[in-house]
């Protein structure tokens, strides 16, 4: 591999041109008219408008990316996360042109990103899975046999789904049509795809999710866990590392676990496996896999020292991973806040804008992955994440510190941003206790008032 | 009622001076339209065909692959030196003059056209577009190379207007 197609915008662009840098790869950015002065243009070393704004006709165009990437003499293509990352087409077309893929086979890509195949794959092989229904649901009189056998509160699920889309969480027999019927259609109008399935919804759980990276040869680690507890809508808008819910011997009972489902789909690349835990319990549940970079890698990052991203691209190139399990190590603790130009006053509403003054934090044990500078603008076609603030010291009560520091030295001007909610966040009990799960950011905190 | 080449030049130059971005104008049986870049319409319409202009994987292998390792610069097309109606690139693709190897090219400088001539063709991953003029015309410049990699929206030729 020796020239690298970057098929994204924003922060991972960047991220993914720096580390095919560090590497000695060229690299050529790709951009909709929207987005022709965006840092990623600028540093990567040739770049290509490839359409208008809206991402259909640019960032998921398929065609136009296939033919920029071989125009350009491009051996391979980084797809980032997002847009076309977990889309098995298109890494099949890319293969087809003779293009490296960053990322796993189609195949792996296929069978996880059926949620009802990989539930049933992960079950098979002994992995902890939610109670639920046996595949997929066809009509509400399914839906309520399973009930009858799992008990409510349970949660419709879209078997093509993902980031919250088509789910819903039905309490009594009394909600199962309404929300059977809703989330058909969302499901339908998101995806294309309206198959639902069914899981006991379980109160008060954490999300925890294994990072993994496996080689063409079959080698495979993880890399320890991130807790993503601290969700709105089913939208991560604070990582840590370790969870403070995980011992070490959950971590590598879960890490096994995650290990068992890499090898039996022969999967490669980095991925992460998604659980749903317990923490009364201990009991973890397998949910999902994303066969991708994940928004919240440089928590792992800084917490093993392992660059994720040059990972990708050397297991994609063919090398070997040239690491073990006895080799990865994790120091101290990292947490990360994704900066959004969201308004959390009014519902987190994405605010589009002019960036009018930006003022990054920095310093020692402070990592910002960015995109954005001074007068940049915040299209409104695209997600509406600006920046990612990763911290790591010695112990969690430091690492909380020094994020506190860091979003106060934070100055973001010309759109509203999520800074004030993560320093609610990090001053509140619950989380420097550790005890927050995956509704406590909805349901909890608004409650709260000042908790500072 | 007539109206010259010249008048046709003047009124151009009057638009482009504006902020406007449609113009119709209708005097007698003279009819002239002029859309700016970017507003819906103003890029000509593709007309896919799959049949390849090329045949053998080899003579495709060459075409895609020489332009960009010689040049490692952006792709994008020279700037337009002529004054008259640019024929954009409604897609990413890559410029080809004529329809196969070998072929005389659709268009040279200089070349009458009428709106619904080729005048080049953008291939998509074997899918290939044959672009027409979009106006009545002469063709004033072309500004790409052939066989190069053309960004969304560049300029591929200018086209001078003839009444």
């Amino acid at each position: 591999v020796k020239r690298v197609l970057v098929a994204n915008r924003g922060e991972i662009a960047v991220r993914v041109i720096r580390a095919c840098r560090e590497l000695g790869l060229e690299t050529v950015a790709v951009c909709s008219t929207a987005d022709r002065e965006a840092a990623h243009v600028r540093l990567a070393d040739r770049s290509v408008c490839i359409g208008p704004p809206a991402a259909a006709d640019s960032y998921l165009n398929i065609a136009a990316l296939v033919t920029t990437a071989l125009g350009t003499g491009c051996d391979a293509v980084h797809p980032g996360y997002g847009f076309l990352a977990e889309n098995a087409s298109f890494a099949e077309r890319c293969e087809e042109h003779g293009l490296r893929f960053v990322g796993p086979p189609p195949s792996a890509i296929r069978a996880m990103g059926d949620k009802v195949r990989a539930r049933e794959l992960a079950a098979k092989i002994g992995v902890p899975v939610v109670p639920g229904s046996d595949g997929s649901v066809a009509s509400v009189d399914e839906v309520a046999g399973a009930a009858s056998r799992i008990g409510y509160p349970l949660l419709l699920k879209a078997a093509a789904g993902g980031g919250g889309r088509g789910m819903r969480i039905v309490r009594a027999e009394s909600q199962l049509l309404d929300a059977f019927i809703g989330a058909q259609a969302e499901a339908g109008a998101a995806f294309g795809d309206p198959t639902l399935y069914v899981e006991r919804f379980l109160e008060r759980v954490r999300h925890v999710e294994i990072q993994v990276l496996a080689d063409a040869e079959g080698e495979s680690v993880y890399l320890g866990e991130r807790d993503c507890s601290l969700q709105r809508r089913h939208q991560k808008l604070l990582e840590e590392a370790p969870s403070p819910a995980v011992t070490p011997t959950l971590r590598s009972v879960m890490g096994e676990a995650a290990l068992a489902l890499v090898r039996h789909i022969g999967y490669q690349n980095a991925g992460t496996v998604e659980f749903v835990l317990e923490p009364a319990t201990g009991r973890y549940y397998f949910i999902e896999m994303n066969t991708r970079i994940q928004v919240e890698h440089p928590v792992t990052e800084m917490l093993t020292g392992v660059d994720l991203v040059a990972a990708q691209l050397r297991v994609a190139a063919g090398e070997p991973l040239g690491l073990s399990q006895a080799d990865i190590r994790m120091r101290g603790h990292v947490i990360e806040c994704r900066i959004n130009a969201e308004d959390p006053a009014l519902d987190f509403r994405p605010c589009p804008g002019v960036i009018t003054e930006w003022r990054p934090p920095v310093g020692d044990g402070v990592r910002v992955d960015t995109h954005v500078t001074r007068g940049a603008p915040v299209p409104p076609f695209y997600d509406s994440l600006l920046a990612k603030v990763i911290v790591a010291a010695a112990t969690r009560p430091a690492a909380i510190d020094r994020m506190k520091q860091a979003l106060a030295e934070f100055v973001v001007q010309g759109v509203p941003t999520t800074v004030s909610f993560h320093r609610r966040v990090l001053e509140h009990p619950h989380f420097v206790t550790g005890r927050v799960h995956t509704r406590w950011a909805e349901e909890e905190l608004p409650a709260a008032g000042g908790a500072s | 009622m007539t109206i010259s080449y010249d008048d046709v030049q003047s009124i151009l130059k009057i638009i482009d001076s504006s902020a406007l971005q449609e113009v119709h104008l209708e005097l007698g049986d003279f009819k002239l339209v002029v859309r700016r870049h970017g507003t819906p319409g103003s890029a000509p319409a593709p007309e896919p065909s799959t049949s390849p202009p090329r045949e053998t994987s080899a003579d495709k292998a060459s075409a895609t692959g020489t332009p960009s390792t010689a040049r490692p610069a952006a792709p994008r097309s020279s700037a337009p030196r002529t004054h008259g109606v640019e024929v954009k690139a409604p897609m990413v693709g890559t410029f080809y003059r004529a329809p196969a190897p070998g072929a005389p090219p659709f268009v040279e400088v200089g070349s009458k056209v009428n709106e619904d001539d080729t005048v080049c063709i953008l291939e998509v991953m074997k899918l290939m577009n044959s672009i027409k003029a979009g106006c009545r015309g002469r063709v004033a410049e072309i500004c790409v190379e052939n066989a190069a990699l053309v960004e969304f929206g560049a300029t591929l030729l200018v086209i001078e207007p003839l009444p």
